[in-house]
């Protein structure tokens, strides 16, 4: 056997003296190499141009498992014949002589070829049989060729089964040489030290191919779009609220945000309640106390909702539906402390109890933005979002009236989008009431305007993913977050 | 938000003239509702019978889905829609609901006994006499109702309403709450008396109904309205005697609404006293019901008043920074439904009609203006306000981490916070010792049924997940997790977290081991100011496991993924895995 630098050395040297190798197969089994080896110089050779292989490919046939087996023991036909005695046998003793499956198949056979009879024991109606067969299948196995009637038989009894065989022909390459000296691939060290870098050849750049994939880390999608929200406002002179509490009391996230006990997203259809820990039983209690006037009796100019407000409703832990219970809690810290004008931001998760879909899950991130300060107007809202949603590309804004129980007047916010040549909402946002901030003690000259969105929605239109589950949670496909580009919103 | 369908045909009719869609989509939007779906009435039939979408006949009549803010229950019909965008367009001046004039004497009364207290207390009624009804204005009444019974009235626990042909009855009405054998009538749509008990039996396979029977099932009372025959009006809040039904032909319509909280029965009366009372013989007047309670107190009802509400110029104003004169700021408040005139002191009073309920504060009065200005004419101005950006020092840091386990070859995910109990205990081979996790009580599927105390089964689904990525796969999650904790107000605290997982052909623990090191190394934490100690925790393998200490106290773990758990996971290639608290190295 000969190892493939035995094998080039014997192809070239072959090349030098013959104009052709008309298949790489033969030559190889003459040369005692395997094909597949033999292959891979070809390739090689191929490759820098020494020879010039051209694909031969070439149909062969192989013995099935049955095939090998008839081909030591012969064929069943012939068994079953060997095995009747010259004076005759039961056709009982006769299948229980033979293996279950040579006797159904060579019985039948033997009695259509008439080699034997039955009347009614069987016997032998010829004196000596050839086993063709057997014949056939070991031409096979050399690489004989046979008639294309014999080979049909074999195939139906499906003895033998077709095999593609891919080989080559060979001529002299233009870089023809009967040796090789290879060619480099990259400039080394002892190349420097010797040099001999101006003397060697160089092995053609395939610059069609892709480079080597690079190591090392990746961030994900979501948080680098998350990145450059913190950035925005950051440069805009926010300040970062402390989120980090997913589990709220209905007081903090719907009561103190003047949303009433009745109020359709206090359902269990949309908030995540918690069994354990079920319920919150410190709360600043004048404060609670002036809630409750507000929801029952109104005040501060406001009539207020008139009903019942049940202090068990507050009590009950939910998973914070909105970063606002947290805007919520430092509005409320805030008038404790001694009002200071303030811009407050968050992007954080919270938490919906609703069916999931492709665009939406039980939890997502929510990007928000508050300005508490005297004398706020709604221009000055239109104005903060102008400036904020320009930083993301967003250049053309316009608003909608909307509902939302905390915030009056409430603005749907849309965006012109060019390439879907319409208007998208792109987030919600509002100046929150009075019955929400004058029961914290805030001045009563103090407004809060403030906005929101997710995160998730802007992150799937950057980077055209069309199922949340693609982005977020534990479907990701960890290719996409390899592959995703940096996040340029607004460059 | 509710959606409203109202026919193109009478929107028109109503408007005076024809809206391409574009235009009317921007009259919507100017006002703050939306058209959500053009659609026709047979299409809506097809999709409801899942039927092959086949080219709309030309002859349809075309039917615009129109969503309206859930606060306004006077949108919630074609009625009140085209009252509004007739008044806005100044097509229509402000109508005035008013009760007619009756003496006392022939006034309607409803008596409530004292038993109902325990049940359902609240009724309020009133009488549309004179109605013309057509085929698209029962449909449009029939609709209202179900709407409010939908939104405020939420899904008749806090209201519902029944409606009677007043002629088939006699007054004087009782409201009354009778143990269920006691009440014996034939109900709407059926032809063979029920008792209330056996009704409540008949409606549980009822798929409209029955939904509505937990809402006095328990009680050992149910309510129920009865005329002086003791003819049953209705079993309030679940159906409707069969006697009274309206019909086409009705013309005189008792409206009562039964109530566990008085304001939002007032509020659904007025809205359909005033959406209805457009179709009276004498416009937009109502006939009063004299509602007699236990003690003998009488109400009339409904109120039609208008509410009075003073309000600062200098607030709208100052509010939408745009300098409106008074007369202005009453011109705008007329679009909106509101009238109202200055007065003394840099003010106007506002006359709120009993449509707007939703007028709670002068800030609805000056978001009224805002809209009817434009949202989109006020002028952009910025904030004074002087300020300082600053980052949550805990997300700073977490952010620097970040960067740093991506620098060291690690690749970031991010998972839910919610898990099912198996994923955070048992298929880690742990138990819920019900001390650590927060639990949710209303999880709509067993995905969300805990609050994930490690972020072990969030990065374990993710290999799950990446069965064919090729190895090694080098992963990393910093986020939060939730454990109980008695010291907060809520009883549970959020805690940051680190954690990265190395998978290949051969589990690699010293790699996270390495990564460990680096960490420690980065945190500025020299390598005698930490500890491994060999552990035993039932998700790491035994051997090959060890707890991370700082300062004297345990920060986490890292190990080798116990096969078990591998197995429960359905990942195929050994794992090594670090955890840690990160929040005491700020």
């Amino acid at each position: 056997m000969r190892d493939a630098d035995g094998a080039e050395r014997a192809l070239l040297a072959f090349l030098e003296s013959n104009a052709e190798i008309s298949n790489s197969e033969a030559f190889a089994r003459d040369l005692g190499v395997d094909h597949e080896l033999l292959a891979g110089t070809i390739k090689s050779l191929h490759g820098f141009g020494f020879i010039e292989a051209k694909d031969v490919r070439r149909e062969s046939w192989e013995l099935t498992e049955e095939g090998l087996v008839y081909s030591r023991n012969g064929s069943p036909e012939v068994q079953v014949f060997d095995a009747v005695p010259a004076g005759g046998i039961s056709r009982e003793d006769l299948q229980r002589k033979l293996d279950d499956s040579v006797f159904s198949i060579g019985f039948r056979k033997a009695m259509s070829n008439k080699w034997l009879e039955t009347k009614p024991l069987v016997s032998r109606k010829v004196l000596k049989v050839e086993d063709v067969v057997k014949q056939q299948l070991l031409d096979i196995k050399d690489g004989k060729n046979l008639s294309a009637a014999d080979i049909d038989a074999l195939k139906k009894r499906k003895l033998i089964v077709p095999k593609v065989w891919k080989a080559y022909s060979i001529t002299k390459g233009a870089n023809y040489a009967p040796t090789r000296t290879k060619a480099a691939t990259e400039v080394t060290r002892e190349m420097l030290l010797k040099e001999t870098w101006s003397e060697v050849a160089f092995k053609p750049y395939n610059f069609q191919a892709l480079g080597q994939p690079t190591e090392g880390g990746h961030l994900h999608p979501l948080l680098k779009v998350r990145t450059k929200f913190r950035q925005i406002f950051l440069e805009m002179g926010f300040e970062e609220m402390p989120t980090n509490n997913f589990v709220e009391s209905s007081f903090w996230n719907f009561d103190a945000l003047f949303q009433p006990q009745q109020h359709p997203a206090r359902d269990s259809h949309d908030t995540f309640f918690l069994k354990s820990p079920c319920k919150t039983q410190t709360f600043p209690e004048d404060y609670l106390e002036r809630v409750k006037t507000i929801h029952e009796q109104g005040g501060f100019g406001s009539i207020g909702y008139m009903y019942d407000w049940k202090r068990e409703e507050a009590e009950k832990n939910v998973l914070r539906t909105h970063t606002t219970a947290v805007s919520s809690r430092m509005l409320y810290k805030l008038a404790q402390d001694g009002f200071v004008p303030k811009r407050y931001f968050s992007i954080d998760r919270v938490f919906r109890n609703e069916a999931v879909d492709r665009t939406h899950l039980a939890e997502f991130h929510q990007i928000e933005g508050l300005i508490c300060d005297k004398g706020l107007t709604l221009g000055d809202l239109i104005g903060v979002l102008n400036d904020f949603f320009s930083r993301l590309g967003m250049k053309k804004l316009r608003f909608k009236p909307a509902y939302n129980p905390y915030t009056e007047p409430s603005m749907e916010i849309f965006s012109y989008h060019e390439q879907l040549n319409k208007w998208v909402e792109v987030g919600n946002s509002g100046m929150f009431r009075p019955e929400m901030l004058l029961p914290m003690g805030l001045p009563d000259d103090v407004s809060v305007i403030a906005w929101g969105l997710s995160l998730e929605r802007p992150t799937m239109i950057l980077y055209g993913i069309d199922n949340i589950r693609d982005l977020f949670g534990h479907k990701v496909d960890l290719k996409l977050i390899k592959s995703n580009p940096i996040c340029r919103l607004g460059m | 938000m509710p959606t409203v369908s109202v026919a193109r045909e009478l929107l028109h009719t109503m408007l005076g003239r024809v809206y391409t869609q574009e235009e009317f989509d921007e009259l919507c939007f100017v006002i703050g509702i939306e058209l959500d779906d053009v659609t026709t009435e047979k299409a809506i039939i097809r999709k409801e019978k899942h039927l092959q979408e086949n080219e709309a006949d030309e002859d349809e009549e075309v039917i615009y889905k129109i969503e309206v803010p859930a606060n306004r229950y006077d949108l919630l019909c074609p009625e009140g829609i085209c009252r509004q965008l007739r008044i806005f367009l100044r097509v229509e001046k402000m109508p005035t609901y008013r009760l007619s004039r009756l003496p006392d004497s022939s006034i309607l009364k409803m008596i409530v006994k004292p038993e109902t207290a325990v049940i359902r207390p609240f009724v309020v009624c009133a009488i549309l006499r004179g109605i013309t009804f057509d085929q698209a204005r029962y449909a449009s009444f029939i609709d209202l109702q179900d709407r409010l019974h939908q939104n405020i009235c939420r899904k008749r626990t806090l209201v519902a309403i029944g409606t009677h042909d007043l002629d088939t009855l006699q007054g004087p009405f009782t409201y009354e709450a009778l143990p269920p054998s006691e009440i014996k009538f034939i109900p709407l749509k059926q032809a063979q008396e029920f008792t209330a008990k056996e009704l409540m039996e008949f409606y549980k396979s009822d798929l409209k109904l029955k939904k509505f029977l937990h809402i006095i099932e328990d009680s050992p009372v149910f309510p129920v309205i009865y005329d002086s025959n003791r003819t049953v009006l209705s079993l309030p809040p679940i159906i409707n005697g069969a006697h009274s039904a309206i019909s086409l032909n009705t013309k005189n319509v008792l409206i009562e609404c039964t109530a566990t909280d008085l304001t939002k029965a007032k509020i659904v009366l007025n809205t359909m006293v005033a959406m209805f009372s457009g179709y009276c013989d004498e416009k937009f007047e109502v006939e009063p019901v004299d509602v007699v309670d236990p003690v003998g107190r009488v109400t009339r009802c409904p109120d039609l008043s208008l509410r009075t509400m003073d309000v600062d110029l200098s607030y709208i104003k100052k509010s939408i920074g745009v300098p409106l004169q008074a007369g202005e700021i009453v011109d705008l408040l007329s679009k909106m439904q509101l009238t109202s005139k200055e007065i003394d002191g840099d003010k106007i009073q506002v006359f709120i009609p009993p449509t707007r309920s939703d007028i709670l504060h002068p800030c609805d009065v000056m978001e009224d203006v805002a809209v009817a200005y434009g949202f989109n004419n006020i002028p952009k101005t910025r904030p004074k306000t002087s300020t300082e950006g600053r980052q949550q020092p805990l997300n700073e840091f977490s952010d620097l981490l970040r960067l740093e386990l991506a620098m060291a070859g690690f690749s970031e995910v991010l998972n839910w916070v919610l898990v099912s109990k198996k994923e955070n205990f048992t298929l880690l081979n742990r138990k819920d010792d019900e001390k650590i996790a927060a639990i949710v009580s209303n999880p709509r599927s067993s995905d969300f049924e805990v609050l994930r105390t490690s972020l072990l089964p969030g990065i374990l689904k993710v290999m799950e997940h990446s069965k064919d990525v090729p190895r090694p796969v080098k992963v990393f999650e910093i986020s939060d997790v939730v454990l109980l904790d008695p010291s907060k107000d809520v009883g549970a605290a959020n805690s940051r977290h680190l954690a990265a997982l190395y998978c290949s052909t051969t589990s690699g623990f010293e790699i996270i081991h390495g990564l460990l090191d680096r960490i420690m190394n980065v945190l500025n934490v020299p390598v005698d100011g930490y500890t491994v100690e060999p552990s035993n925790e039932p998700e790491l393998f035994k051997g090959r496991q060890a707890k991370i200490f700082y300062k004297g106290s345990c920060v986490g773990s890292f190990g080798i993924i116990h096969p078990q758990v591998l197995k429960n996971f359905d990942i195929p290639d050994p794992c090594s895995y670090v955890e840690m608290e990160i929040e005491r190295f700020l």
